[in-house]
């Protein structure tokens, strides 16, 4: 859900990265952060354990340019992965306008996947939305691993609507700009949809 | 009031009534920062000692405080806690809920106190959540098809394509 404010000419939208434990959320965050220049972003906040496990979110608000007189301003929120956060993942779905969806495509991962998948289906349910009524993108993460999944095998096991799909390094950067791209330009169309109608 | 997944609007008429209200507030509970933010975590409104904060930061973990705690009342059966404090050595905080989506932020030190500022708070939530249920039913009028120009109606393409170059 936007918010659209005239006073302040502001578009602000919500993107959540979503996926399994150590799938890569955080890492497409932090690739997004580094590679962003310091005028275009605010900072980035990560609630995370000692070891680096994101606890409860990462967020970070990027300001990417103007649209028609609108500054347009995203705020990129990661989900904690690991299955036992379900609690918290459910309220940083709340209000989201886009979703990625970072999958693992190692080999040993494809079960939690899935896992994965199907369980951002039921938080979404949960809340009187659907993933087909959503801007959504696809992020096959971990290119640069041995051992992976073919990507077609993953594209049919977890897209079967085929939204746009991205296979992605984010740890060296590949892909990761052009996932956020894709989302945010779904998210945008949906805003001139909705203002058409 | 605006459903959980109906877009938020805010328009310069209600915004300067709103920003009006916190100002007030401010004086009148003796307090260093007000900010106003909606409950997925997007600052609608700020005042006071706002310099040296950021902002959009303070904004998303408050929404983050009030949805964790909100889901620690529902798990001990209690609708929400409209009200959490949090007291520090200088500064304190006072978070409330107004209407069902706003959240309303108070930044107060020594020269106020905890009564002042609840005192003051009970008062202006109603004003401002009458401002809002306001902007719920204007946005929504607004959005009817026929009425109302959207700047977003208009978006090309290229506008989109822009943004990335």
């Amino acid at each position: 859900m936007s918010f659209i404010n005239y006073a302040s000419r502001e578009i602000n939208c919500k993107i959540v990265y979503y996926g399994p434990g150590l799938c890569g959320k955080t890492t497409n965050l932090q690739y997004i952060f580094n590679k962003t220049a310091e005028e275009a972003k605010g900072k980035m906040i990560s609630l995370a354990t000692e070891t680096e496990r994101t606890l409860f979110f990462d967020f970070l608000p990027l300001a990417l340019g103007e649209i028609r007189g609108f500054k347009v301003r995203f705020h990129l929120y990661t989900v904690p992965g690991q299955v036992f956060y379900d609690a918290s993942r459910k309220l940083i779905l709340k209000g989201v306008d886009g979703l990625v969806f970072v999958a693992d495509s190692q080999d040993e991962r494809l079960d939690a996947n899935i896992e994965s998948m199907e369980n951002l289906q039921d938080n979404l349910e949960e809340q009187g939305m659907k993933l087909e009524e959503l801007p959504f993108v696809m992020q096959y993460n971990k290119m640069d691993l041995p051992n992976l999944t073919p990507t077609e095998e993953l594209s049919k096991l977890l897209n079967p609507r085929k939204v746009p799909e991205f296979t992605a390094s984010a740890v060296t950067g590949d892909g990761v700009f052009e996932t956020l791209k894709a989302v945010a330009k779904l998210i945008l169309i949906d805003l001139k949809k909705g203002a058409g109608s | 009031m605006l459903g959980p997944q109906s877009t938020f609007v805010m328009y310069d008429e209600e915004f300067k009534r709103i920003n009006f209200l916190i100002e007030k507030l401010l004086r009148e509970s003796n307090s260093k920062v007000i900010f106003l933010v909606d409950k997925n975590g997007q600052l609608i409104a700020a005042t006071g000692e706002t310099e040296h904060l950021d902002t959009t930061s303070l904004a998303s973990l408050t929404a983050g405080n009030i949805a964790a705690t909100g889901g620690l009342a529902k798990l001990i059966g209690e609708k929400e806690f409209s009200i959490l404090f949090h007291e520090g050595e200088k500064d304190n905080l006072h978070i409330s809920i107004i209407g069902t989506r706003v959240i309303l932020v108070i930044i107060f030190d020594q020269r106020s106190s905890l009564g002042l500022v609840r005192l003051r708070v009970k008062k202006a939530s109603n004003e401002l959540a009458a401002i809002f249920d306001e902007l719920a039913k204007k946005a929504e009028s607004e959005t009817k098809p026929g009425q109302g120009e959207s700047p977003f109606a208009e978006i090309t393409d290229d506008d989109i394509d822009n943004l990335f170059s």
